[in-house]
């Protein structure tokens, strides 16, 4: 997995809510081998027109956020589908961390699980962050995991929260699957203990 | 912090959860015992991750596999699928699951189907079980007081090598559906309703537990319904009580457990349902009378209202931000406000998918179909949940009540549902569709998704538009 502990990077609006993770990469982009190339289908059929040019109008076709790490996004960014594939194209295509009101659950989980961080910033807060990158595009924002901290082009630092298990993983790189396989011994003695009783 | 130990009152949900719980962490997650595992043809790069780190799926016994997304509906031929990544997904799935011991119901098998379909129809899915699957309509077998999981592909390698999900601790909400439902109004009005009055984020965080005389009048089928939309509505898992409708279903089912042990099982089962005076983190209470056979005219599943009503208005919203998704909606499906629900014309029918493809739901579309005819330039098709839906309808002769009608009558998988398998709606083509997702793009790029019953398909099917099911067997 993917370390992450600090970041700053032009952030690239995307003002729509409900993005849901067919938007992010459509369904017919699943069967992509997962080989470090899904960036190229990400928002597909926002970012592309269905002749297949690309849409000056969708934020990354323009200029100023070509480099942009960073996500900003409205409520309940990447609902939908369970598609992991979600992730691995946002990341594919560049991006380290999506900040948001809200995301949808798995999503989010799934975000964890791969080093992409989800930060989570009052409505508010993200509205006027969206305003702003509208007004300045291109200023970059700011994003310190240890400190569990943000800090905007307006100077402002805002506080986020991560769970301490997630932020630990992620600040070293390492997964869930090698801690859990580390707890196999916990594992067999409740397999024991429950195979008397159930299934 | 955990109030699991204490004697008070509990509900379903932590009943199952406490069973399950092997260890926590200590930020509170916790490590769940994992029952059954079912895979689909999606599930390639667990397996891959698996291989990187030379590990094996630790319990083949428990995991069950079916190819259902990439699937062609005409031959079932794997070879006929001509797109090579295509096939690739499925041929992958039958030699990852042969390598692993893991028993496959392959696309000639046949209890071949769509995944969350043949977990219920097999009798895989049992009370009180944590089920999980990479797939986020997995709440579905929550109908029959599992604990159901639609989990992600790093989660699927982890459940694969180890039997166990890491998981943080929901809040429950119970969804309580009072009343009775009105004549020709079904489960999947319920459900509509339903997330259109707690809105698609509305249960974020949540389990559902549905309730309530409405639920429990529901037949099993129509409860696999509803909780298939849980997700829909934001919420983790869903759940309903199991009870003699419950047990009636599962008896005699392959995997069901049989003899002694279906008797032990029926006294664990008993023992699920949510105490008296259990406390739940939210209520919310629907007056069941009041639902109307619902379509949806946007691009969320929230965007429902009765088929009487008309598409409505953004400028009437209040809120900024509903106001522009709403008109965003409007144009992508190329409606206008003020239309009527009944005088949208269709282009295709879909009736199927995890949502409404079982027996039941294809009786109910047939039982309107008979003795009429699709609608002129109407490509309607049923696509059967699982091969033995298919068998028990061409049993019953539904099979010719639809081709008779002009629809296609097609193989089992998810098609029309999501379009993964190459069978996509065309661009700027409006579906009436018995499905669970009505997204920007869903059944394809452009094309344009009404959500609503079998009954309100079926109905839309033979009359060329968008139309009140209830009309149509009154025969107006
Ligand atoms: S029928 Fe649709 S929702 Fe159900 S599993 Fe298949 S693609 Fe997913």
């Amino acid at each position: 997995m993917r370390r992450f502990t600090e970041l700053t990077s032009t952030a690239v609006p995307i003002e729509r809510p409900n993005i849901d993770t067919d938007q992010i990469i459509p369904a017919r982009y699943l069967q992509k081998p997962r080989d470090g190339t899904l960036g190229q289908y990400l928002f597909h059929d926002l970012r592309f027109r269905p002749d297949g040019m690309p849409d000056p109008l969708f934020v990354l076709n323009q200029a100023p956020y070509r480099e942009g790490r960073i996500l900003v996004a409205a409520q309940n960014f990447g609902c939908g589908s369970s598609r992991e594939n979600a992730v691995w194209a946002l990341q594919d295509y560049g991006f380290q961390a999506v900040i948001a009101p809200s995301f949808g659950d798995i999503f989010r989980n799934n975000s964890l699980k791969n080093g992409l961080l989800p930060v989570v910033l009052p409505a508010g807060v993200v509205g006027g962050l969206l305003h702003l990158l509208q007004e300045k595009p291109g200023e970059a924002v700011a994003i310190d995991l240890a400190s569990e901290t943000v800090r905007l082009p307006d100077g402002t630092v805002h506080r986020f929260e991560i769970d301490p298990f997630a932020r630990h993983c992620l600040l070293n790189g390492i997964d869930e699957l090698a801690f859990t396989l580390s707890q196999i011994g916990e594992i067999e003695s409740f397999e024991l203990r429950y195979g008397r009783e159930n299934f | 912090m955990s109030t699991e130990q204490s004697s008070g009152p509990r509900t379903m949900y932590e009943k199952i959860w406490s069973r399950h719980r092997i260890i926590e962490r200590a930020d509170g997650q916790t490590l769940l015992y994992v029952d059954r595992h079912l895979i689909h043809d999606g599930s390639a790069p667990a397996f891959d991750t698996l291989r990187e780190r030379g590990l094996a799926p630790r319990a083949p016994g428990h995991i069950f596999g079916v190819p259902d997304h990439y699937v062609p509906t005409d031959t079932r031929d794997v070879r006929a699928i001509a797109d090579p990544e295509k096939r690739f997904m499925v041929e992958s799935l039958t030699e990852n699951a042969a390598g692993a011991n893991i028993t496959l119901f392959g696309l000639t098998d046949r209890r071949q189907g769509i995944v969350h379909i043949i977990g219920p129809e097999q009798g895989i899915s049992q009370p009180g079980m944590v089920i999980v699957c990479g797939d986020s309509h997995t709440a579905t077998h929550g109908a029959l007081g599992a604990l159901a999981f639609g989990i992600g592909m790093t989660e699927v390698a982890h459940a694969l090598a180890t039997r166990t999900l890491w998981q943080a601790k929901s809040r429950v909400m119970r969804i309580v559906v009072e009343g009775a439902l009105a004549p020709a109004v079904t489960a999947k009005d319920v459900i509509l309703a339903i997330i259109a009055t707690i809105g698609t984020a509305g249960a974020t965080g949540h389990v559902i537990e549905y309730a309530g005389p409405v639920i429990a009048g529901l037949t099993m089928e129509g409860r696999l319904t509803v909780c298939n939309m849980s997700i829909e509505a934001g919420a983790r898992a869903g759940m309903v009580a199991p009870d003699e409708v419950t047990f009636a279903y599962l008896q005699g089912r392959p995997y069901a457990p049989q003899g002694r042990d279906w008797e032990r099982a029926l006294e664990r089962w008993r023992g699920l349902v949510s105490d008296p005076g259990a406390v739940f983190d939210r209520e919310v209470t629907i007056d069941g009378t009041t639902i109307a056979p619902m379509v949806t005219w946007g691009t969320s599943p929230q965007d429902a209202v009765p088929i009487d009503g008309r598409v409505p208005d953004p400028d009437r919203e209040e809120d900024a931000e509903r106001r522009q998704s709403m008109a965003q909606a409007l144009a992508y499906m190329g409606l206008v406000p003020g239309t009527k629900m009944d005088e949208i014309p269709v282009d295709r029918v879909f009736i199927g998918s995890c949502t409404n493809g079982r027996i039941e739901d294809l009786r109910s579309a047939a039982s309107i179909v008979k003795g009429r005819k699709v609608w002129p330039g109407v490509e309607a098709w049923v696509v059967p949940g699982s091969r033995v839906v298919k068998e028990q309808a061409e049993a019953e002769g539904l099979d010719r009540v639809f081709r008779e009608a002009g629809f296609a009558w097609r193989e089992a998988g998810c098609s029309l549902c999501l379009g993964t398998n190459g069978e996509v709606v065309a661009p700027g083509q409006r579906c009436a569709s018995t499905s669970n997702r009505n997204f920007v793009g869903r059944q394809g790029r452009g094309a344009r998704t009404h959500l609503m019953s079998p009954g309100m398909a079926a109905a839309a099917a033979v009359s060329g538009h968008l139309v009140d099911v209830r009309r149509v067997m009154a025969g107006a």
